[in-house]
């Protein structure tokens, strides 16, 4: 039996219950890359939104057109055009986050969150739900990367958002891949505990 | 899921309907972006010819030309047939090409732009945006591009460290780290980074006084 799903359900799980970083641990590859700062976390995470919803209501819309054998190439292509618009029209309005963000833009189309939400959810669900859900679980991710680099940037720079907070140097390990990992798992650890704890 | 099946005849026509939508809608993304993505550009480089030279009155832009020289050891800058972007993109492999962007300030002082590089960096090339006056000296360098590690090799960006080239010349001023043996302050770990900026700031020195006399030659060449 399918279970009931509700709009308010669909829009917060996203958050914290089904977090696509911190809990399904989906498109860790941007996540680790671009979290060097807030700022950078905010801009990707922002553009993944963008993508996941825009991607969501069209296969939504065409989901009872597209057979099944070829809805993956169907959905990959229509989530590589909306990662194209995004790169187009950072490149012109935004060009120093663009510059910034670099490969990681183009590199969203290979983002698995974006593809599993278009086959795990839009594909089965109207058109309002899907909306929801690109909207919760883009929410959520760019929640996740703006967390994620303003510690980053907070340990390994002493800034956040680029103003200063102290003006020494930071902890360039923070900065660093390795940082990434450090602090990514030291919160799903937290969050982990926080659950048993309720 | 699907209503359709997935015949032979459905799977096609999906496939050439969706790829054939997404071609269409990017095509005009593309028309629509075209023009203030070329125009961040100009003004990415504006922005960075501004800040080395100071406030100008004529157009660098326009009146930009190009030196280069072969790579290889003793090779000497001269002067390039001017070529427009599309062939510039194409550049030899063996070439080091530089633009020059002549800027003229309201006080008549003469400041040249000089975009160089290195490909020595850390992770790649440095693009950089030498100024020189007249007299071959450094009025300010800017970082145009790199690949750096974020706050470690990209301190090459600081104004601490790019102060101590301010007003050297080649002449002067060995513009190598001092592991190097040269006088250039380099940031604690990353010299590499600090190595490449040194090497893109060289060649756009080398460039600027191995082709001045050249130029001389040829002014007073048609004044003849």
């Amino acid at each position: 039996m399918k279970k009931e799903i509700t709009y308010r359900e669909t829009l917060t799980k996203g958050f914290l219950k089904e977090n696509p970083v911190f809990v399904l641990l989906l498109g860790l590859c941007p996540v680790l890359g671009v979290t060097t700062s807030a700022i950078n976390g905010l801009g990707m995470g922002l553009a993944t939104l963008f993508v996941l919803f825009m991607s969501n209501v069209v296969i939504s819309l065409i989901r009872n057109f597209i057979p099944a054998q070829v809805r993956i190439p169907s959905f990959i292509v229509i989530i590589a055009s909306f990662v194209t618009v995004v790169d187009l029209v950072m490149a012109g309005y935004t060009p120093a986050l663009h510059e910034q963000l670099g490969i990681f833009i183009p590199l969203i189309v290979v983002n698995c969150i974006v593809l599993g939400r278009a086959e795990a959810f839009a594909s089965k669900h109207s058109l309002l739900f899907s909306m929801i859900d690109g909207v919760g679980m883009g929410v959520g991710f760019t929640f996740a990367l703006v967390l994620l680099g303003g510690i980053r940037e907070i340990l390994g720079n002493l800034s956040l958002f680029g103003l200063k907070i102290l003006d020494t140097d930071g902890m360039i390990l923070f900065i660093l891949a390795p940082g990434a990992f450090i602090v990514l798992g030291l919160i799903i650890g937290f969050l982990n505990w926080r659950k048993k704890e309720v | 899921m699907s209503t359709r099946k997935s015949s032979f005849f459905n799977m096609v026509s999906t496939l050439v309907l969706v790829t054939g939508g997404a071609a269409l809608a990017l095509g005009f993304v593309y028309q629509w972006t075209k023009e203030p993505i070329a125009q961040a550009k100009i003004e990415k480089q504006m922005r960075a010819i501004r800040s080395v030279t100071g406030e100008y009155t004529n157009d660098p832009l326009s009146e930009a030309y190009q030196v280069a020289r072969d790579k290889g050891e003793g090779q000497r800058f001269r002067h390039k047939e001017p070529t427009n972007e599309e062939q510039a993109k194409g550049e030899k492999k063996s070439e080091e090409v530089l633009t020059f962007y002549p800027a003229k300030l309201t006080n008549d002082q003469q400041i040249t732009a000089i975009s160089a590089y290195s490909d020595n960096g850390y992770s790649g090339r440095i693009e950089l945006m030498v100024g020189i006056d007249e007299n071959g000296a450094v009025r300010n360098i800017e970082v145009v591009s790199h690949l750096e590690t974020p706050g470690l090799g990209s301190k090459i960006k600081d104004q601490d460290f790019i102060e101590q080239f301010i007003g050297k010349t080649a002449d002067d001023f060995d513009m190598r780290v001092t592991n190097d043996g040269g006088e250039v302050d380099g940031i604690s770990g990353a010299t590499i980074s600090s190595r490449a900026f040194c090497e893109a700031v060289q060649q756009a020195l080398d460039a600027f006084n191995e082709t001045k006399d050249e130029k001389r030659n040829n002014l007073s060449g048609n004044l003849n």
